[in-house]
């Protein structure tokens, strides 16, 4: 499904590399249980569907500094489907930007780690989020800021399926096309579903590929578990110093990816797993690995 | 696996069994259109947040899902008013209030349409979404609107009672509710009239004036109060515009100290109207505005961040006797 359009050398990924990834994936996956055993309600489908694309950008394409959240030459990540970030939260304490023990009082009173991104008290979060729809014009300002600021960051935002609903997106891909912010990198988590049930059923957003080309975008389609091919699309993306435009990624993914009754009931966007489906789930995760 | 093996596992869909007041806004709105009225319903992606789901599958000829476009819904709206429809649109106060407010400003107020906006999931109800899904700004957004009426019902039957009693009303109305948990305080053949407080207990020493969720822990704080000898009235304010003035005054003038409780910021919401009505009436009682006082609120399950706001009945009576003090 990847697009080998972009005319750059090869950008392939190691075995090793591969099972990396791989095992990052698994990583955010067990830690989103385990997060939100604290909490007792959380969106697991919502950050199983991503966990390939947080281990990715986070582990392979990403330029960061271990333990520097605020080194300014980083490239930086926005969330629109800020309700994933319990996926996000064991990433940044991986990188050393906050204290993994923070992680243990996910969501307690007085703890900084809630259901979605706070730039106000999390280090490593670039952008609050909660409010979808948001994202894109925030990386739209910050790629834009490299520009006047002349540094060579990326922008990575990650908007979900059902977010292509809010009239913001649209006027940030405008602009982003207009300014040729070729810094900006969107990446769609197209897992099909919203809070309410299937994205097509909902609102439909189809044609997705050709509405961001019509906004004079460079578009990649690419399947969002893959992550060779996912790693190897945005090394890609990144090796183009011709490109003058932004690009947007459509990931197609599955939502709840992993364990096997959350990919086809919508409803497990949000809920509970108790003590023993947790045991179960993460039986089926290592299994599957 | 086909699914978790522990009833106590449990998904968004099921939402309604864990918040049974979720079936109160759908109820009363099935009514209305069984009765005759051109009521239609929409929300923006959150139908199980709200239970509207339990609308749609009622009337679904009457119910419109807009996807996560809560700006397009709410001129949508005044755009269906316009036709004769009389359209109940909901979201999360933060979004309605917040996101939506200059299209409830321009389209819906000043356009004078009678279109009801549901702000579910008030004040800090969603604990630990963190402040992009804490409302504690839309009474005072809302407030500043002209020709816009703002209802803040404590529980799942005065709202009903509310939606019933002002299905007719010409102009807007805001309907700022919590998250479908909060325990009912009024019996079930409760009436609502847009502008009139309920008198709950008059008080010679001081009166409570609070509204929404805060009323059942209002109650709770009143009657320890008053238990241990303290002479406490309570006030309910569901309507916070038009503010009924006759009922703070006479609160003011049989005791001339008055604590407002609101899951609000205690700039511009129920302490500030009633600072307001106090103020202009020259009447001379000293007033407490408890609340949210200024700030972002921290993040934590709703239970705990009202414990630590002291918006729990204990902490409730802890301000009064501080008051009182």
């Amino acid at each position: 499904m990847t697009s080998s359009t972009l005319d750059v050398p090869a950008q392939e990924l190691t075995d090793a590399q591969v099972a990396r990834l791989s095992e990052r994936a698994l990583f955010v996956r067990l830690e989103t249980l385990r997060l939100i055993e604290i909490a007792k309600v959380g969106h697991y489908a919502s950050a199983f569907s991503a966990a390939e694309i947080f281990a990715t950008l986070y582990y392979d394409t990403m330029r960061l500094r271990r333990g520097e959240p605020k080194w300014a030459d980083r490239d930086r990540f926005l969330m629109g489907k800020g309700h994933a970030a319990v996926g996000l939260y064991p990433i940044l304490a991986d990188w050393g930007f906050f204290s993994k023990e923070l992680l243990d009082g996910y969501t307690r009173l007085g703890n900084p780690l809630g259901d979605h991104p706070d730039v106000r008290h999390v280090p490593g979060i670039d952008f609050s989020s909660g409010s979808i729809g948001h994202a894109l014009s925030g990386g739209l300002g910050m790629a834009l800021g490299a520009r006047f600021q002349h540094r060579d960051f990326n922008v990575y935002v990650m908007l979900g399926d059902g977010e292509m609903q809010e009239g913001q997106v649209w006027e940030a891909a405008l602009c982003a096309a207009h300014h040729r912010a070729r810094n900006l990198i969107a990446i769609v988590d197209r897992n099909g579903f919203q809070l309410d049930g299937r994205v097509d059923d909902t609102m439909g957003i189809e044609p997705l590929g050709a509405k961001w080309r019509a906004f004079n975008w460079e578009v990649h389609e690419v399947d969002g578990h893959d992550v060779r091919a996912l790693a190897s699309l945005l090394r890609k993306v990144r090796a183009d110093a011709a490109r003058q435009g932004p690009v947007c990624i459509i990931a197609h993914t599955v939502k709840g990816k992993g364990v096997s009754y959350m990919e086809s009931e919508p409803g497990w966007h949000l809920g509970y797993l108790a003590p023993e489906d947790q045991a179960l789930a993460i039986a089926e995760l290592r299994a599957k690995k | 696996m086909t699914g978790p093996v522990s009833a106590q596992s449990w998904h968004y869909r099921q939402l309604n069994a864990k918040a049974p007041g979720l079936s109160y806004l759908s109820d009363a709105l099935i009514e209305l259109v069984d009765e005759g009225y051109p009521v239609v319903a929409g929300t923006a992606d959150l139908s199980y947040s709200n239970g509207l789901v339990r609308f749609a599958k009622a009337h679904p000829e009457r119910f419109i899902q807009f996807g996560i476009s809560e700006q397009n819904m709410v001129s949508a709206a005044a755009g269906l008013a316009t036709t004769g429809m009389i359209p109940y649109v909901a979201s999360f106060a933060s979004f309605l209030a917040l996101l939506t407010c200059e299209q409830i400003r321009t389209d819906v107020a000043y356009s004078a349409l009678p279109v009801r906006l549901i702000g579910h999931h008030a004040g800090i109800a969603l604990g630990f979404y963190g402040t992009s899904h804490h409302a504690t700004e839309d009474l005072a957004i809302m407030r500043s609107i002209a020709d816009l009426a703002v209802v803040a019902p404590a529980d799942g039957v005065q709202l009903a009672a509310a939606i019933k009693a002002t299905v007719t009303h010409p102009q807007p109305i805001y309907f700022r509710i919590g998250r479908g948990q909060e325990p009912i305080v009024y019996p079930v053949d409760a009436e609502f009239e847009l502008g009139k407080a309920v008198v709950h207990r008059e008080g010679d020493e001081l009166t409570l004036i609070v509204c929404g969720t805060m009323l059942h822990p209002a109650v709770a704080a009143v009657d320890a109060l008053r238990a241990s000898g303290r002479s406490v009235g309570l006030i309910d304010m569901p309507t916070i515009k038009p503010i009924d003035r006759d009922a703070i005054l006479a609160a003011a003038r049989r005791a001339p100290l008055v604590v407002t409780v609101e899951e609000h910021n205690t700039i511009g919401g129920l302490g500030g109207a009633v600072a307001e009505v106090l103020a202009d009436a020259g009447v001379p009682a000293r007033l407490v505005r408890h609340g949210i006082d200024d700030e972002y609120s921290l993040i934590a399950p709703p239970t705990h961040l009202y414990r630590h706001y002291r918006l729990d009945a204990p902490g409730i009576e802890a301000v009064a006797r501080e008051a009182l003090s």
